[in-house]
């Protein structure tokens, strides 16, 4: 089986509200995809469209050229951590993992590898009613990896984590796409998945807003500009400007240049003899790059809220 | 962090395939391991028992003999096993070998008491009850409970070939008159015995033919007269019905007796078989007979018959309600807890065929509810029947394979009660309105038709068209058409026979499930 997802033109409707709206992306294996956009954007339906939990109005969505409800040994095709919430409380940790591992035909020494793989330690035995929030997640990936699947989807993974929980997840994730797999993680903070997404599907208002490599988002969000570092602000905005570049100031001694390449500032900056302590190519954060694609996303939910408001009101 | 494609994963784990097997193996797995389940489950078995043996304690009875308190004579019992009414007055002589009786039946009167009108004195009437019966037999000994065949004339219920207490063989119908005799001839050879009715004495047909295995060679052969008390029910002030029976005899006129083959000459024999004595040691409602050139006047008190009551061995089942609803309450959560969790999503992610799904889940929870069922009558059956004995308790005796039917159907009554409560909890997705469906629809029904609160002919419809029509398995008494009884819910006789009531309750069950799983698969989840 090819590990890959392919979700085209996934359309659905819960009432008056359209919750997906043409989603189409692809997921390919050897590289943790990010998959973000604020809250209510559809991730998680998408996600369960995909598992074969929510039937889409239109489109389909296929894991490894199939769709999900058709797989015969679903675990050891796909793992999924949809809600770490979802346990019974009475029950153990490692007894949620040993009845999922009895529905593939797994055994239990599969359920001592995994939870041992996630650092469950010794609360495996415990009720899960007791967990913090970070072990059920520890449990949800657990149970996502039991069958050892070559597909992953992580719905919100680093929720609940501590720190050194997040610097786990992110460091099991990337090892988990290094093995040829393909991981689909959502989240709503981009920050989360710096350093770890390789590519990025950003969704808003049900349907993909940018399908894209980190690299070239940020390289995009960056747009080409320059930061200058200088003690003589006024002059290099003016020996800049008049070479026809657009300067701002974004500091007391520092600017951000748009329009010439970084060497042609050093040129155009050593010419005129302004002195300069650096000069670096801008990088934004995933953060600001995320935030440039989804602000209008997040506008026109405002306003569509606004407008259910008024007619609900009438 | 890599961008490639590079190698696909490949998994080292052998994984099976999502086999019926695996997924049964899971919800067992999921049953066992949240502890409270199964100590609900284990709950009910021992509230089962409890109410059983409780109420199985509570229960004594003793005779007096004279003033003093004694033991109650133990129950005769037939051929079959089964508890026998076997009293009636038997006029007899000895048979050796195959030989016959012919009598013509001229007259059958009789006298019934009513309930006083004026207190304190008796309100007897003259009548024939329905199933009053006169008329020739062989008869093994004058033991009560002995082989016997007869061929008779009744009340109500025209000729009769009876024999062993429960066979019973109709044959014409009518009164016996002065105007309208019957002749009646009953023939053995051997083990076989042939019975034969006729309106003149000429024209013979026969009623019937039975067989008595290892009839011996001498037995007695003659005429009998009996009659069962009068039946009242009346409806008392909370609803509840009570029933009374009264005394009632019947005389019976025998003429042109004749008798053939192995039959010595000499004195008719008497015997009022069966009868009671009273604190003076004289029997109470003693029969009769007259004989007045050749005209023989008999008159008989009592039955010749399968015996109703008496203590049943499901009486100790009177807590399989209370179990019930345990075993609906864990039945409805053991699934509604998944969707109050979202552990559903995770069982159909294992399962994605859902339909499957539902049904290792309802496989499962049947099995542990049989079982506790199972485990329940298994204990409180044969241990309730043993205390009810040891308190001075008639309990009608019943083949084994009549009382493993009453274990094994209280077992599956557990399991088809499970699965619909199952499938309410995934229809309705929430534990109460589930729980409370199910009590409703398996046993409230049953609660109102055997505590009499509504009215019989409703009681009799709620058993039949019900789940709680299941609760049929636990009758070990059938219904005999030839004993005039209190057939009502209310007295532990079921509209429906065993079989016919579990299969009505599996029936339901199944219908259940089938909505379920359609729901199930239409559903998001």
């Amino acid at each position: 089986m090819e590990a890959t997802i392919e979700v085209a033109g996934l359309r659905k409707r819960f009432g008056k509200i359209l919750a997906l709206d043409g989603m189409t992306f692809t997921v390919r294996p050897g590289q943790v995809t990010g998959f973000v956009g604020p809250n209510g954007a559809g991730k998680s339906t998408t996600m369960r469209v995909v598992l074969g939990l929510d039937a889409a109005d239109e489109g389909s969505a296929l894991v490894g050229g199939r769709p999900y409800r058709s797989l015969r040994n679903p675990l050891g095709r796909v793992g999924a951590l949809l809600d770490a919430g979802a346990l019974q409380p009475g029950r153990t940790g490692r007894d949620h993992l040993l009845w999922l591992a009895h529905s593939q035909g797994l055994t239990a020494r599969r359920v001592d590898e995994v939870a041992e793989l996630v650092g469950l330690g010794p609360a495996a035995r415990r009720r899960a009613g007791g967990y913090s929030l970070g072990m059920r997640q520890r449990l949800g990936v657990a149970a996502a990896l039991l069958g050892d699947p070559p597909v992953l989807i992580l719905d919100e993974p680093f929720n609940g984590l501590d720190p050194e929980g997040i610097v786990w997840m992110r460091g099991l994730l990337r090892s988990l796409a290094a093995e040829g797999r393909a991981v689909l993680v959502s989240s709503h903070l981009m920050g989360e998945l710096q350093d770890t997404a390789g590519h990025l599907v950003v969704v808003g208002r049900g349907r993909v807003v940018a399908d894209t490599g980190v690299e070239d988002l940020i390289a995009a969000a960056s747009g080409g500009r320059v930061e200058v570092r200088t003690t003589a602000r006024p002059e290099a905005m003016a020996a800049l400007a008049t070479a026809g570049a657009t300067v701002a100031a974004t500091g007391r001694d520092t600017l951000v240049v748009s329009g010439p390449a970084a060497e042609r500032v050093v040129a155009l900056l050593t010419a005129e003899a302004v002195p300069f302590s650096g000069v670096a190519a801008h990088r934004a954060t995933l953060e600001e790059a995320y935030m440039d694609l989804t602000r209008d996303a997040v506008e026109f939910r405002a306003d569509e809220g606004a407008v259910a408001g008024r007619e609900a009101a009438q | 962090m890599s961008t490639g494609t590079g190698t696909p994963y490949r998994s080292s784990l052998r994984t099976g395939r999502d086999g019926f097997i695996h997924l049964l193996r899971a919800e067992w797995t999921k049953f066992r391991t949240v502890r409270g389940w199964v100590l609900a489950l284990g709950a009910a078995v021992l509230v089962t028992v409890l109410l059983g043996v409780l109420l199985a304690a509570g229960s004594h009875t003793s005779c007096s003999k004279g003033p003093v308190e004694a033991p109650c004579p133990p129950l005769p019992t037939g051929p079959g096993g089964e508890a026998v009414e076997d009293k009636f007055y038997f006029v007899y002589r000895p048979l050796t070998g195959d030989g016959s009786i012919t009598v013509r039946v001229t007259s059958m009167t009789g006298r019934i008491r009513l309930p006083d009108e004026t207190p304190g004195v008796r309100n007897v009437v003259p009548g024939v009850v329905p199933w009053a019966k006169a008329g020739v037999i062989v008869k093994e000994s004058g033991e009560q409970g002995s082989p016997y065949a007869a061929v008779m004339v009744t009340g109500e219920h025209g000729v009769r070939m009876q024999h062993n207490f429960t066979h019973d063989t109709a044959g014409r119908p009518g009164k016996v008159s002065g105007k309208s005799p019957r002749w009646l001839r009953l023939t053995r050879a051997g083990e076989t015995l042939t019975g034969y009715e006729s309106a003149d004495g000429v024209n013979w047909a026969v009623v019937g033919t039975v067989r008595l295995a290892r009839l011996p060679d001498t037995v007695r052969i003659g005429m009998f007269a009996a009659s069962p008390g009068d039946l009242t029910v009346t409806r008392g002030g909370l609803g509840g019905l009570s029933a009374a029976v009264r005394f009632a005899e019947v005389t019976a006129v025998f003429d042109r007796v004749g008798l053939g083959g192995g039959v010595p000459g000499g004195a008719w024999n008497r015997q009022d078989v069966g009868v009671t004595t009273g604190f003076d040691g004289s029997p109470h409602h003693p029969g009769g007979f007259v004989e007045s050139g050749g005209t023989f006047t008999v008159t008989g008190v009592g039955d010749v018959a399968p015996r109703a009551d008496g203590s049943k061995i499901e009486l100790p089942l009177t807590g399989t309600m209370t179990g019930l609803i345990v075993v609906i309450v864990v039945a409805v959560t053991s699934v509604t807890d998944e969707y109050r969790r979202g552990l559903i999503r995770t069982t159909l992610l294992a399962s994605p065929r859902r339909g499957r799904a539902l049904a290792a889940k309802a496989a499962v929870i049947g099995a542990v509810a049989f079982a506790a069922g199972l485990a329940a009558a298994g204990i409180v059956v044969p241990l309730g029947v043993r205390i009810l004995r040891a308190g001075g308790n008639d309990v009608l005796p019943v083949a084994a394979l009549t009382e493993l039917r009453v274990i094994i159907g209280t077992a599956a009554l557990f399991a088809a009660t499970a699965v619909i409560s199952l499938a309410f909890g995934a229809l309705f997705r929430r534990g109460v309105a589930a729980v409370v469906t199910a009590v409703t629809v398996v046993v409230l029904p049953h609660i109102l038709a055997t505590t009499s609160v509504v009215p019989e002919g409703l009681s009799q419809w709620l058993l039949r068209v019900t789940p709680a029509a299941g609760f049929a398995v636990q009758q070990s008494i059938p219904e005999y058409p030839q004993v005039i009884g209190h057939y009502a819910p209310a007295a532990g006789y079921y509209p429906l026979a065993p079989w016919a009531g579990a299969a009505v309750l599996c029936g339901y069950a199944v219908l259940a499930l089938g909505l379920a799983v359609l729901l199930l698969r239409r559903r998001d989840a």
